[in-house]
Formats: structure tokens, sequence, C-alpha cells
């Protein structure tokens, strides 16, 4: 099209930076980090939440039979509060971003760019999927210092488990606030998921102190796998299969939450 | 396309956009911007400016018809067109606590080429306010923050949705310097406004919006010239209507009376106007508040205005005969 330039413009944009998809995200997540720097809710709720609900669990954990279900008291707890961090610091929290962002006609702006869909999601989502991973390690770290947590038996299980769980509950948050009207309103939509999954995901006890109808479905639900892989990337007493199963679970949440949100995703408010 | 500066940068053919609740916005509308001009579409609100503007931007599939800016579909092929496009929405879209100066950087970040953010943040005259959060500035400032952004990557073709809307008369004058200056470097400039006065300073050629259609379109001075001129006057004392000189003798197309004041209209201002003074000299007579104006946009875009208000009134009427 350089051909339709005029000279004049074709000097002046000369030599000038292109930008990239790694350069555009990196520019629009840098904001966002700012921004989630300057949320006082969000900093509290991404950061007080997962280094203390993990203790509630703890003290519940010393009366269950861990012994019988191969657990100890650290490889309750540690994917316990990695569930935790993944709800709050994440899934939560990209909720409220997603939807205010959207309020503020900053993603309608945002979407006139050079930026593709896919990367106004990713830059946006950037700094709370970093949060949440810096949490997860500062929870190993605490778990193992604290709660005499041996090293992870099959650390590539722990590792797969918690970048499955990170980028399924970034696109969990957008299918969810595209479900969702006002930033108030992102303060009750993302607590159905949040419930369900501590109930039924593992975050509170095991799946194996459960019934065996209810532990298969249970299984499926979306933060079930994670906490699995993660637990497994410790005890080590994952079969392959079961890992696989995992796998196959989170990416199939992954893949249905991508579809819904390249369905349903509204980067307009309702007029 | 070609290179010898009449090319189409804008083109679009039948163009329809209807939302979700079945409202149609934009009814099938022809025109085409050629490079380095500047184009208003002008209209009141709802006339379908804004929905139009917004598929030349890309944000949204037409229903129907086709747009093209610098050859490619704005919509499918969003990274052809990007980077050579700046847009200025209606309404803001930054993060509140963000400052003006984060908010350029970040904007900077995503913009290919872009200019250094300081330089265009004063040329907005901004930059006093770089470290200021954008909840704290005024709704004018935004409007500058809005087309700082816009401005950053140098665009070929700028989109201007009400950039002047909630400027005072010196940010407006601004913005028009802006604009002009922009077009003497050859942009190509697509506006929106509901002010007459910014599309006849600005645009070399519009098009007037009404209910989702062009009700007319040309050069400011073509427009105009479709619209009968006006004389107006107050009757002498003890003369009627029918004492005046055959109207359509001196050129008069219609008249009506409003009390004692007989409004003419005519496309030969000059004979009619001769006509009524030599018949008001010979008789001795004065014309009170005599007012003859020639045709100007304002005039066009009231009977445009007036002509479909008139239809929807006769609507009415008619189904109130039917009740």
């Amino acid at each position: 099209m350089s051909a339709t330039d005029t000279p004049a413009r074709a000097k002046r944009t000369a030599g000038t930076a292109t930008t990239t998809p790694m350069s555009r995200m990196t520019a629009l997540a840098r904001a966002e980090m700012t921004l989630l720097g300057r949320n006082k809710g969000t900093v509290f709720a991404s950061l007080f939440v997962p280094f203390v609900l993990p203790f509630s669990v703890r003290a519940g954990a010393e009366e269950m039979d861990l012994a019988g279900a191969g657990l100890t008291v650290g490889t309750l707890v540690l994917p316990a509060a990695i569930g935790f961090s993944l709800l709050f610091a994440v899934y939560s929290a990209l909720v409220g971003v997603f939807v205010v962002r959207r309020e503020e006609l900053v993603l309608k702006r945002l979407r006139t760019g050079e930026l593709r869909d896919v990367e106004i999601l990713g830059g946006s989502a950037l700094p709370a999927v970093l949060s949440g991973l810096v949490q997860s390690l500062l929870l190993a770290v605490g778990c193992a210092v604290l709660l005499d947590l041996s090293a992870p038996s099959a650390p590539h299980l722990a590792v797969v488990g918690l970048l499955l769980g990170l980028v399924l509950c970034a696109a969990l948050a957008a299918v969810t606030a595209s479900f969702t009207r006002t930033g108030e309103s992102a303060q009750v939509t993302p607590l159905p998921i949040m419930f369900v999954s501590m109930a039924g995901s593992g975050l509170f006890f095991p799946l194996d102190l459960l019934p065996d109808r209810l532990a298969s479905v249970c299984e499926l639900l979306p933060l079930t796998p994670v906490i699995t892989l993660v637990r497994g990337g410790w005890t080590g007493d994952l079969s392959a299969a079961e890992a696989l199963g995992a796998v196959a679970t989170a990416v199939a949440w992954t893949v249905l939450a991508v579809f819904a949100v390249r369905r349903w995703f509204r980067w307009e408010p309702r007029h | 396309m070609q290179t010898n500066g009449h090319e189409h940068v804008i083109e679009v053919t039948g163009l329809r956009r209807v939302y979700g609740g079945g409202f149609e916005a934009v009814r099938g509308i022809d025109f085409s911007v050629r490079r380095g001009e500047v184009f208003a579409l002008l209209g009141t609100n709802g006339a379908g400016k804004t929905s139009t503007v917004e598929l030349l931007e890309g944000l949204a599939a037409p229903a129907g018809g086709r747009v093209r800016v610098l050859g490619h579909d704005p919509y499918t092929e969003r990274a052809a067109v990007r980077p050579r496009t700046g847009v200025m929405l209606q309404e803001g879209g930054f993060p509140s606590e963000l400052t003006v100066a984060e908010t350029a950087r970040m904007w900077a970040g995503c913009v290919s080429g872009a200019r250094p953010p300081a330089e265009v943040l004063a040329l907005v005259g901004l930059g006093a306010k770089t470290g200021t959060r954008v909840k704290q500035l005024s709704g004018g400032q935004r409007r500058r923050l809005d087309l700082a952004l816009a401005l950053l990557g140098d665009p070929e073709v700028l989109f201007l949705d009400e950039p002047s809307t909630g400027l005072d008369a010196e940010g407006r004058r601004d913005t028009w310097e802006l604009v002009g200056a922009l077009r003497d470097q050859g942009t190509t400039v697509l506006l929106t406004t509901h002010y007459l006065e910014e599309a006849e300073h600005l645009a070399d050629r519009l098009a007037i919006m009404h209910e989702g259609r062009i009700a007319a379109t040309g050069t400011p001075a073509e427009v105009t010239a479709a619209q009968p001129s006006r004389i107006s006057f107050e009757l002498p004392d003890g003369y009627f209507v029918g004492d005046l000189p055959p109207l359509a003798g001196l050129g008069v197309d219609d008249h009506e009376t409003d009390g004692r004041i007989v409004k003419l209209r005519t496309r030969e201002l000059q004979r009619a106007a001769t006509g009524l003074l030599v018949w008001a000299g010979q008789a001795g007579v004065e014309l009170r508040r005599l007012d003859v104006r020639s045709a100007s946009l304002e005039e066009a875009f009231l009977s445009i205005a007036k002509e479909v208000s008139a239809q929807a009134a006769g609507t009415t009427t008619e189904k109130e005969y039917a009740a």
C-alpha cells in the first residue's frame, strides 16, 4: 500500500517502529498493572485472602482422616491455597477488570486501534495472571517452610496444573464478564463459580473423602483438574491416565470458555 | 487505487446497520471521500452519524452494503487498516485512575510509528496536565486527550466523532485550527457534527444525514445552492398581499404570511428583491423589518428536518382520520 502514500507522508513515517502483538500487550499490561496497584479493594482481596483463608482449611484438616487419603496437612493446604489465589486474585479480580473497562468504554477504544481482540483481553488479564502466579510460588515456599511440605515428587504436573489454572481462570472471567452488566454486579456474578469450586473442587476437603458418585461429578468441575494436578505434583501418586484425564478436563473447559467468549463477550455497554 | 490525488480513501455503498433490537440506524447510504479531503457527516442526534462512523472505523460489521477504507474492509481486514487510521470516539474510553501521561504512553505502545506522547499532548494543549488523573479532567480536556490519542500514530485517515462537543468557544477554535493544519498536511478527515458552523467552516464536502439516510450531499456551497433564498418584511399599513406585484413574475416560488409579516422564497434573490423594492419605492411605502437573506447551510439543514417532520405530521393526521 506504500504506493498510495504521498512522498511527504512516507518521509514522516519512515523508519518508525511497528508494533508487535507482544509490544502492544506489554503496553496495555503495564497500564493495567498501574491500575491494579491503585485499586485498594482488588489488592486486598487478591493478596490478603489467599494468604489467610488456607489457615481455615488447615484448622479443618487437622480433624480429617488425611493419612487415609494419602495426604498431609501440607499437601491439602497448598493446593487449596493456590485454588483460593486463582479464584480471588485471578478469576474474581478479572471479572471486575473486564466489566469496568467495558463500562468505561476502554475496551471499545482499544478496539479502534491495532490491538487484536485476543490481545486486548490478554494484555488486560496479564497483571492479574502474574499476581496469581507470584502468589502461588510464595504459597509453595510458605508451605514448605511452615508446614514441613517436602519438595514436589512430580513438579511438571504441578507446573502444568498451575499454568492451566491461570489460563482457565482468565478465560472464565471473560465468560462471566460477558453476562455481567455493571461494576456492582461484578461483585456478585463470580460467586457461583467461586462457591462451587470451593465446595466441589477439593479446596476445603479432598474429593477422596466424598461418596464415589458425587466425587466423579466433582471431578468434572473446572477447577478440580487444576487442584488435582497441583496436589498430584507434590504427592506423586497420580497415574499417567489420571494426570492426562485432568489435563484433558482443564483443556476442555478452557476451549469451552474461549468459545463462549468469542460468542458472547460484549465489548460495549448495552445501550 | 491511483496515485493521482483523486483516489477515494473511503468508499461507502448501500451501507446499512441494524441493531440487535431490529432498529435500522443506517438505511442504505453511499458516499466517498477523496484523499486529503475533510468530509463532514452532519445531522441531528439520532440521525445515524455515529452508527455510520463506527462501521467505517471497523468496530462493527454492516448489515448490508460495503465499506472500504484505504482499499480494505475495516472490519475483516483490521490489521491492514488500523495502523493507518486514527479514531476519536464520541465519548472517552479511558481508565479514570490513570494519569494523562500514563494514558498516552499506553496508547503510544499500541500504535505503529507513534509520535512522542508529550509532543502530541502539547499540541492539543494538555502539556500542563500530564500528571492529572483522567477522572479529574473537565469534559473539554477529555475531548482534547481523545484527540491527542487519535493523532499519536500520525494517521492517514482520521475519524472524529463530534470532536468539539463539550468544548468551549476557544477549545472549538483550537480544534478547528488543528484539523485545518492536518488537512494541509494531507490527512483525510471524516468528522461528524451537529454544529452547522463547524461543518461549514471545516468541510470540503459534507452529507446531511436524517433518520439513517443521506438527505443532501455536496460541497457546502452546493448543498446551500439547492435551497431557496428568503425575503421577509412587514406589510405596510392598509396594504394586503394582493396589492403586491404578481409574485410569480418576480421569480418567487411561494409565499406565506404570519400576521402582517410576509415571507417569500425564491431561487432568484436579486430579481425578486429588486422587483419588491422598486414596487415599494414607486408606491412610496416603507417595508419595515425587511430581511433579505441568501440560502445558508442552516436553511438547508432546517428545511430537511422540516420536510421530514411535515411528513411525520401528515402520517399522524391520517391516523387520526382513520381512528
